[in-house]
């Protein structure tokens, strides 16, 4: 059965909890294990600091844009902003690579959102914005389709 | 949930335990805490203790290492204990157990500090 959900909210650092714990909401009703949930909780909250942090520049009268979709074993995230957008993507995707290290940034986002999901596409446009797309087939329910 | 963070000084070992979530919004409030701990306890050493830390993510990694950096300038230490086995994932991808120590319990932890 498809189905699927929208989210928007200010891009605030007090809605990336709200956010990470609503899409895992959402997605339990696949029954996915444990660290499942917690993958996913987890890439939630790398691309929502991301858009907020560096989409929106902390500007937090940007919104951040979350869609859902969730077929049998298989889920697809999308996280957007209309913020800044990113210069160069490859640059941005190498591990521990940061345009804000006085902030403390790691680096780490985005090797962590392709290590935790199947699939990522990353699409952005300078003053535009960016869009992560992000899919990922549960293990469980795979194994039940086999 | 929010983090919590609980603090307590031994000589210069600056013993963190933190619980609840650390993401980007209360990395800022751990990164404020343990920055002015550090600076008015003439701290070298810190012990993190993961054990009922229930969600971390990359903003998690940046303020460790951050403070990894302030103590490695006094020549410091920093040990991580009883850390749970997603968030040692998101460790290992980083590759901070190059720097940083990792023990399985806080007992431990003090024991390789000497403050026991």
């Amino acid at each position: 059965m498809k189905n699927e959900m929208q989210l928007q909210f200010t891009a605030l650092s007090q809605n990336e909890s709200f956010a990470r714990v609503t899409v895992a909401a959402f997605v339990a009703q696949l029954d996915p294990n444990m660290d499942e949930l917690t993958e996913i909780k987890t890439v939630v909250s790398e691309a929502v600091t991301n858009a907020i942090i560096h989409g929106y520049n902390n500007d937090p009268s940007g919104t951040v844009f979350i869609s859902v979709k969730i077929e049998d074993s298989f889920i697809e995230l999308e996280i957007k902003d209309e913020g800044s957008g990113i210069l160069d993507i490859e640059e941005a995707r190498q591990p521990l690579f940061t345009t804000k290290p006085e902030l403390e940034r790691s680096g780490m986002g985005f090797t962590i959102m392709e290590n935790f999901m199947d699939e990522i596409d990353v699409h952005s446009e300078l003053g535009i914005g960016t869009t992560i797309r992000l899919r990922k087939h549960l293990a469980k329910s795979q194994m039940l389709c086999n | 949930m929010s983090l919590h963070i609980d603090m307590e000084t031994k000589n210069d070992v600056l013993l963190l335990r933190l619980s609840g979530e650390l993401d980007h919004h209360s990395a800022d409030v751990l990164r404020a805490e343990a920055t002015k701990a550090i600076e008015t306890n003439d701290i070298r050493h810190i012990i993190l203790n993961l054990e009922q830390l229930d969600f971390m993510d990359s903003s998690g990694l940046g303020v460790i290492l951050g403070r990894y950096k302030q103590i490695k300038q006094q020549h410091g230490e920093m040990v991580v204990c009883a850390i749970s086995p997603p968030i040692q994932r998101l460790f290992d991808m980083s590759g901070l157990f190059k720097i940083i120590r990792l023990e399985p319990t806080e007992e431990f932890a003090l024991r390789v500090l000497g403050v026991a």
